[in-house]
């Protein structure tokens, strides 16, 4: 594939979006328009991903304006992988979204097509400024989407969401701002390793990846996520949590990579930063009462493992991150998308009101469980893989405090996903539920009228609704079982992050 | 110096304004801080050059910088439109002014 294809994996969708604000188109158009691009974007940076896989750098200058001037797309192995797996994730949540009906909600797919415009820019982009214009570009349709669909509590949410992040973009905006002060560049390659040589660049880069921190909810600015994303829709959580912080990371990666050239010095910073991470996120899932709640604090936590990575800056530490990464937004989204169809079922996701669901969906239990006991990183899922090899890293590193955390916080992971289990699938459904409804045979389509009362046994889930968290379960059992595809990707995407001089000799060509 | 201090102002006002209870105040501050960011990237582009940046017309020497001025354009659209969403969110729901207070 040519590198001068590379700004049509932002204009496909983007396109495609612009079409579709242009009038009301039947529904199956506008379904078909809606997969289409996301499959669209799958299937190219497949192509992508092997063309890179052995460390080659394609670079596109827009434009064909010289190196320096122009506004550079760069994919590189770690790209690469990041776009397929938020492609993959698009689709699949938007299979979940039309499942649900979600995309009834006007412009529901326009908006969720240019986030995925700003999410694949955001990932290309070899420029900070770019870079700020398409996190902006995924932002803004996501504080549609989180006000449009959901719970009541959905306005207070978007009111703390939207807030955040334009503060937190406008710290970036003014960390941009100072490094073009300082260093007379906001292109990234240029910008190698300037920021270790320069104090004022480092000042500059680092207000960036601060406001990165912020949106990748590190601790200790990590409140926000727990209280926004429980207030949308079950298809959006799991958009969110497999697209917003995972591009932050993503930029927080590169940028330690190639502006402060893994400078050793601050390191510490991140070492316990992450760990707190780690501790604090999987603490607060404990006192929670509702999967989606426990789940978000879930993330938080498994934020400070993959960054972990990064933080311990060497080779098997940052292979174990990206490969982290990876496994983690698959999860994650399994179990948003498992629990979500318990939720879109059942009418609620709260722990006290639900019960038994795994005599009545066997299928739907088993992808929950494969989901959790990966999340908490049990073979022969690739949450194992992901959790030794980290360790390992830290052990190398002699980071013993890191490494004895990660430990720690996975059983506390597992004990939490226990409880989702128990309480939701386990045991006997809920009193206060007909008791002769649900013992009925399949066949004897649960309706008993009662007392001039119809009661009716809740719906089944329909199997369209668990196909997703179905294809990211079958995905995390195939990557622990064949992990060493994805270290090889890892590995090699980790040798660009350890010497970035590929990167930039491809990016200043 | 004029730039830092009208920047320091404003960054003042922003924050006492942001942590202001209600909605429409954490708007009006958000305001005053897209203007010092601004500002700040105005200044990035070293504030002594004025000039037109259009060569043939002026010296490539006295010209400005016009990558910053591209960048203030650029954020002052992407801040203006967010503070409007800011505000359709203030009239929308609840009035959280008096939300706490008991």
């Amino acid at each position: 594939m040519n590198a001068a294809l590379l700004p049509l994996l932002i204009a496909l969708p983007l396109g495609t979006a612009a079409f579709l604000v242009l009038g009301r188109f039947p529904r199956a158009l506008e379904r078909t328009l809606f997969l289409l691009p996301s499959g669209g974007l799958l299937a190219v940076s497949t192509v992508l991903l092997w063309r890179v896989r052995d460390g080659t750098v394609l670079a596109h200058n827009v434009a064909l304006w010289p190196g320096g001037v122009a506004i550079p797309l760069v994919v590189d192995a770690f790209s690469a992988l990041m776009l397929c797996a938020t492609a993959l994730l698009i689709l699949l949540c938007s299979v979940f979204a039309i499942t649900v009906g979600d995309d009834h909600a006007s412009y529901f797919v326009p908006l969720v097509l240019v986030m995925a415009a700003g999410v694949a820019g955001a990932l290309m982009t070899a420029d900070l400024f770019n870079m700020f214009v398409f996190i902006e570009v995924m932002l803004l349709p996501s504080y549609g989407l989180l006000t449009m669909l959901g719970s009541r509590r959905r306005i207070r949410a978007g009111r703390v969401y939207v807030a955040l992040n334009l503060l937190t973009s406008t710290i970036f905006m003014a960390g941009v701002a100072l490094v073009y002060g300082s260093a007379g560049t906001v292109n990234l390659a240029s910008l190698a390793g300037a920021a270790r040589e320069s104090a004022a660049v480092a000042v500059g880069v680092g207000v960036v990846v601060l406001a990165l921190w912020v949106k990748a909810a590190v601790v200790p600015v990590h409140g926000w996520l727990a209280r926004t994303y429980t207030g949308t829709s079950v298809a959006v959580t799991a958009l969110f949590s497999g697209l917003h912080t995972k591009v932050a990371i993503y930029a927080i990666y590169r940028l330690y990579a190639v502006a402060f050239d893994g400078d050793t010095r601050f390191l510490w910073i991140g070492v316990l930063a992450f760990s707190l991470t780690m501790a604090i996120g999987v603490l607060g899932a404990v006192g929670e009462t509702t999967t989606r709640s426990i789940l978000v604090f879930h993330m938080i936590s498994q934020i400070g493992y993959i960054l972990l990575g990064v933080a311990l800056f060497t080779e098997l530490g940052l292979m174990a991150g990206i490969f982290y990464l990876v496994h983690n937004m698959f999860v994650k989204a399994s179990l948003f998308l498992s629990t979500g169809a318990v939720e879109h079922t059942y009418g609620t996701d709260s722990l006290d009101r639900l019960g038994g669901i795994a005599r009545r969906e066997p299928l739907l239990a088993m992808v929950f469980l494969v989901g959790a006991l990966s999340l908490a990183g049990l073979p022969p899922f690739s949450g194992f893989i992901a959790k030794v090899t980290l360790v390992a890293a830290a052990l190398e590193a002699q980071q013993w405090a890191a490494a004895a955390i990660a430990v720690v916080v996975s059983v506390i992971t597992l004990m939490s996903m226990m409880k989702i289990w128990s309480g939701a699938f386990w045991g006997t459904p809920p009193k206060d539920e007909p008791e002769d409804a649900r013992d009925e045979d399949a066949g004897g389509a649960g309706t008993g009228t009662e007392g001039g009362l119809a009661v009716l046994a809740p719906p089944r889930v329909r199997p369209i609704l668990l196909l997703p968290a179905l294809v990211l379960a079958l995905l995390t059992l195939a990557l622990g079982l064949g992990g060493q595809i994805l270290l090889g990707l890892s590995a090699q995407a980790a040798t660009h992050l350890l010497d970035p001089s590929t990167y930039v000799e491809a990016v200043l060509r | 110096m004029t730039l830092s201090i009208t920047i320091g102002v404003l960054v003042t006002g922003a924050v006492f304004l942001m942590l202001q209870r209600g909605m429409v105040r954490i708007t009006f501050g958000f305001i005053l801080l897209g203007h010092a960011a601004n500002l700040v990237l105005m200044s990035s582009g070293g504030t002594y050059l004025r000039a037109q940046p259009l060569l043939g017309y002026t010296n490539a020497e006295d010209a400005s910088d016009p990558l910053p001025q591209a960048f203030v354009l650029t954020a002052i659209v992407i801040t203006f439109s967010i503070t409007i969403y800011m505000l359709t969110l203030a009239a929308t729901g609840r009035d959280d002014d008096t939300e706490d207070v008991s």
